[in-house]
């Protein structure tokens, strides 16, 4: 599930999105690009492995994480916050007597990391009277010791604070002057600065970038008392801050007069017809409710692929281990073994955590397992799942697939969501030509409201801008839609996927999972696509 | 260290105070101690202690605003984190809407720490998950849960000597109890403010209740029906509609509460007059911290009264630029209800839906508070005061508003913390009977 809006952070609600409110401790920007010294953390880390061992660990790792953030927060004219926080610490996992244990501090020294990795070991020893099936863990080789780095341009820590509010405070000024009654925009960057060490012998320093640009524009009717929201089309993205630059090769014309954004954003632009068009909702007429072909563009689809496919296919849920919170899966084990349709033989989603400019691309998981690809659904077939090293074994296979993640020194890793895309057609297609063959549909861009049950089975999902598509052409701009979906049929109804020149990735900083919640980045590509015979419902309602 | 004693914390906190050459100085202490257990498929699967503090100091240069943190507490950190925020303040943009470190404040404590859950072991812990787990191994059922707790302390001081510290703890347990056979599934959960308020045994008796009651669901058409929302199925819809008591969104024109051509809807009846709506930090029952984010006393404050809005959410900047009082963040939410049992309200219902708890809701249309969601763990079709069978869960589209409006009776309210995700706000609850309930498809999820 991806946690529910902003409001606690920012007070501007992009709805969808959550973050830990202002996560770890406050600091100065200068102290954004100081690094740990590498020394001290091979140190810290033979320290917590060595006491882990003598406190009867059979396999312990560390992970010294360094974890920073900035944010930029602006409405209309006004900054209303600029914050830089740091949160540092060790989090030591163990193994004893087959049961897990962990525990972490924010004590970088070595009579802190020992303690950790004691108190790690007499927790899993409190733990092992409840525990009836010991861990199995999936052979890892060492790897020695290895760096690896999120592949960006521009550092965004380092660019200066005041050319990050003239971007903002622009794209506000020009979204007020298109029509808009209020904007909201913030700048959300991201680096984690990690280091990982095992009984296995693999000491990983890792560098990771993330940068999320949102906007908020409103259009109001005070006569009527009416309002309506446009968020923004730019995409949370594990690049630098090169991503902002606004290039012309990042942008994608569309049918209706969309513009959309691959791999650069320009916020301003965006404002610009995030206003124009919350305007226009006012007065859009309201969908009447039906069967309709829908076509999606991936800023929307990428939100139905995360709900209906990447968590489904997560294993922990397959089997139950989430069954308290994020919930079970429809596609059981029975399904792997008949060879599930899951969808059409159109669809094509795989799994990979080495896609440049995704947000979950790095070198190695949190349990030291390098990255890679591979297929869930293989030609609308369920072909596999997404495992860790403690739970592959249950699915026959010898090797973790690398997606193991902690979204803190603090908290306990887990399998988490890689990104899960859907592959491009592989014949031409524009998404003009897809909407010409499309007689009675809606064409539908950016994410809205989302919600899915506890097995992935029932979904709703809506949207930012929404077009009528009649007889083959975008008409008008319509209003109050949202689709009701259930997965398997969802998918089968997917009749064309177009080419790989309209790939995008969507994602979220905060897809949520597991006790004590935890947060995680992930993306998702697709190209627009068209699904047939959709069901429809108009939202509308009246207070009286 | 993550606890401080309050005269370690007041001389941390005095001394940054002190060591600030700006026009202002505000530092925030907040330390603490969480521990879990979680529990899946009938075994223990994560446990952990985390133990984290860190003071903040935010300064003033007249509109401009530094902050820098450190969660290091000698005297050479201290003077670091001062001078690092001054810094950072002199660099800052102004900030207009910039409201001064608040004078010297009164609180009055609140009995938000209780020493029992401050001392829970890890070995507790492992004996309430071997408690769920047992009865479930005993019975072909599969317990998959959390148990959470902290002990925390909330401290500050600034340059115009306002000062305050208090300790809070929390105790949070969710049970989901499963048929091997996946056809039918419970839920319990239990937030308490003692240990000795909390049973285990208890707890998972309703969970594998509810799990084999709910086996072999029959599916009902979507509609409009008459429910009984359990208060954990309620109280996430009742978070989100309290969350637009804000009045800036009002008066600006994109809240439910907007009126018409201009202002905010204070003082119209907007729901059932049975429907009331209060903050309160020294509640019996859900006692919080006497104070908000920003240090501002939290007071006894009616939200809705007898269905009339009774008051709005001020920030201190939004009451300052329409001359009202600010409020307090409120830390808890508190419905009033009546004296029955959710049984006691199935015994009185001739026909209609009982839902145990809701899940995934989120906003459609902030307009009216528009609501997606599913139900989830145990929903029942009740006739002739009885629960006669239980039926597949549904996806509803509903506005708290309107649900609030179709209010048949209201029963005795109980406490919740988190709902199971669906809420984070500590609140009082009643189970509701409601007419006329939103269904709009059905989910095929058990």
């Amino acid at each position: 599930m991806l946690r529910r809006d902003f409001l606690t952070l920012t007070g501007i609600g992009l709805g969808g999105l959550i973050a830990p409110p202002f996560f770890g401790r406050t600091i100065a920007a200068e102290e954004l690009s100081s690094r740990l010294d590498m020394a001290l953390k091979k140190r810290l880390a033979g320290t917590a492995l060595d006491a882990a061992s003598k406190s009867g660990a059979s396999y312990c790792d560390v992970r010294i994480g360094r974890y920073l953030q900035q944010f930029v927060i602006t409405r209309e004219d006004k900054v209303e916050n600029v914050v830089n926080t740091e949160s540092t610490g060790v989090g030591v996992r163990v193994l004893v007597k087959g049961t897990w244990g962990f525990a972490a501090t924010s004590e970088l020294t070595d009579a802190g990391v020992a303690g950790a990795a004691r108190q790690a070991a007499t927790i899993a020893k409190a733990n092992a009277k409840a525990q009836f099936e010991p861990v199995q863990l999936a052979k890892v080789r060492g790897v020695g010791e290895v760096s690896w780095a999120t592949p960006i341009r521009k550092n965004a820590v380092e660019v200066p604070l005041k050319e990050k509010v003239a971007l903002l405070l622009d794209a506000n000024a020009a979204a007020l002057a298109a029509g808009a009654n209020y904007v909201s925009s913030i700048l959300f960057l991201v680096n984690e600065q990690k280091y990982f060490a095992s009984t296995d012998g693999s000491y990983i320093d890792q560098d990771l970038h993330r940068v999320w640009p949102m906007l908020k524009v409103t259009a109001i009717d005070q006569k009527s008392g009416k309002f309506r929201n446009r968020e923004g089309l730019g995409a949370p993205m594990g690049m630098g801050y090169e991503y902002l630059d606004g290039a012309a090769s990042g942008k994608v014309h569309l049918p209706g007069g969309v513009i959309a954004y691959g791999k650069s954003y320009d916020m301003r632009e965006d404002a610009i017809a995030a206003a124009r068009q919350a305007r226009e909702k006012l007065t859009a007429p309201s969908v009447t409710p039906g069967k309709y072909d829908l076509v999606l563009d991936p800023s929307h689809l990428w939100l139905t692929i995360h709900e209906s496919v990447g968590h489904p296919t997560e294993l922990d849920r397959v089997l139950g281990y989430e069954a308290n919170y994020a919930g079970t899966s429809f596609a059981t084990l029975d399904k792997l073994k008949s060879k599930f349709r899951y969808g059409s033989e159109k669809v094509t989603l795989f799994a990979d955590r080495t896609q440049a400019g995704s947000l979950s691309a790095v070198g190695y998981d949190d349990e030291g397992v390098k990255t890679q690809r591979w297929d869930l659904i293989k030609d609308g077939i369920l072909v596999n799942y997404q495992a860790i090293r403690d739970q592959v074994h249950i699915l026959g296979q010898e090797e973790s697939h690398g997606c193991c993640h902690a979204d803190s020194w603090s908290s306990v890793q887990f399998q988490r969501m890689p990104n899960v895309s859907l592959e491009p057609g592989t014949r031409p297609l524009k998404v003009a030509d897809m909407i010409a063959g499309v007689e009675n549909g809606i064409y539908i861009v950016g994410d809205g409201s989302f919600s899915i049950d506890q097995q992935r089975y029932n979904a709703q999902f809506g949207g930012q801008v929404f077009f009528e598509i009649k007889d083959g052409k975008v008409t008008t701009m319509i209003e109050d839609v949202a689709y009701q979906m259930r997965t398997p049929e969802f998918w089968n109804s997917c009749v064309a996927v177009c080419d790989a020149g309209d790939y995008r990735l969507g994602g979220s900083f905060f897809d949520g999972k597991g006790q004590p919640g935890q947060s995680s980045p992930v993306s998702h590509g697709t190209s627009t696509a068209r699904f047939n015979g959709a069901n429809v419902i108009n939202t509308a309602r009246s207070l009286g | 260290m993550s606890n401080f004693a309050e005269q370690d914390a007041r001389a941390i906190l005095e001394k940054a105070v002190a060591l600030s050459k700006a026009d202002e100085c505000t530092a925030r202490l907040a330390g603490a101690v969480n521990g879990n257990v979680r529990f899946a498929l009938n075994n223990v699967t994560t446990s952990g202690v985390v133990s984290d503090a860190s003071l903040e100091v935010q300064v003033a240069y007249g509109k401009r605003v530094g902050i820098a943190t450190i969660n290091q507490f000698d005297d050479d950190a201290l003077t670091r984190t001062v001078h690092r925020a001054e810094e950072l303040a002199k660099l800052a943009p102004e900030n207009e809407e910039f409201m001064p470190a608040l004078e010297k404040q009164s609180y009055k404590p609140t009995p938000s720490y209780d020493e029992s859950v401050a001392a829970i072991t890890p070995e507790y812990r492992a004996t309430v998950a071997a408690q769920s787990i047992a009865p479930c191994r005993a019975d072909r059922l599969v317990a998959a849960g959390f148990l959470t707790d902290s002990a925390s302390l909330s401290a500050f001081a600034n340059s115009n000597g306002n000062f305050g510290y208090q300790r809070a703890t929390d105790l949070d347990y969710t049970c989901t109890v499963r048929t091997a056979d996946g056809s039918g599934s419970g839920w319990v959960g239990r937030n308490v403010r003692s240990v000795a308020q909390f049973d285990a045994d208890a707890a998972m008796r309703t969970g594998i209740e509810k799990a084999k009651g709910s086996a072999g669901a029959k599916a009902l058409e979507p509609g409009k029906y008459t429910v009984i929302l359990e208060p954990a199925a309620a109280a996430g819809l009742l978070e989100r509609m309290m969350d637009a008591f804000d009045a800036r969104e009002a008066d600006e024109g994109r809240s439910f509460l907007t009126k018409k051509g201009g202002g905010n809807r204070l003082g119209e009846k907007l729901f059932d007059e049975r429907v009331s709506i209060h903050a309160g930090p020294a509640d019996v029952d859900v006692p919080v911290l006497p104070w908000d984010g920003e240090g501002l006393p939290r007071e006894q404050i009616p939200y809705v009264d007898k269905g009339r809005v009774a008051n709005l959410q001020y920030s201190r900047y939004w009451a300052k630029m329409n001359k009202a009082k600010a409020t307090a963040m409120p830390g808890n939410i508190i419905m009033a209800g009546g004296t029955k049992s959710t049984d006691e309200l199935v015994k009185s219902t001739q026909r209609g839906v009982l839902v145990t708890r809701t899940w995934y809701i989120r906003m459609v249309d902030p307009q009216v508070v528009l609501l997606t969601g599913l139900t989830r763990d145990g929903v029942f079709y009740i006739e002739d005061g009885e629960i006669k069978y239980p039926i597949k869960n549904f996806r509803f589209n509903e506005s708290p508003v309107i649900m609030l409006n179709n209010v048949e009776e209201l029963g005795r309210p109980i406490r919740l913390g988190g709902a199971g995700g669906e809420s984070t706000t500590l609140m009082m609850v009643p189970p509701m009977k409601l007419r006329d309930f939103t269904f709009t498809s059905l989910s095929d999820a058990v």
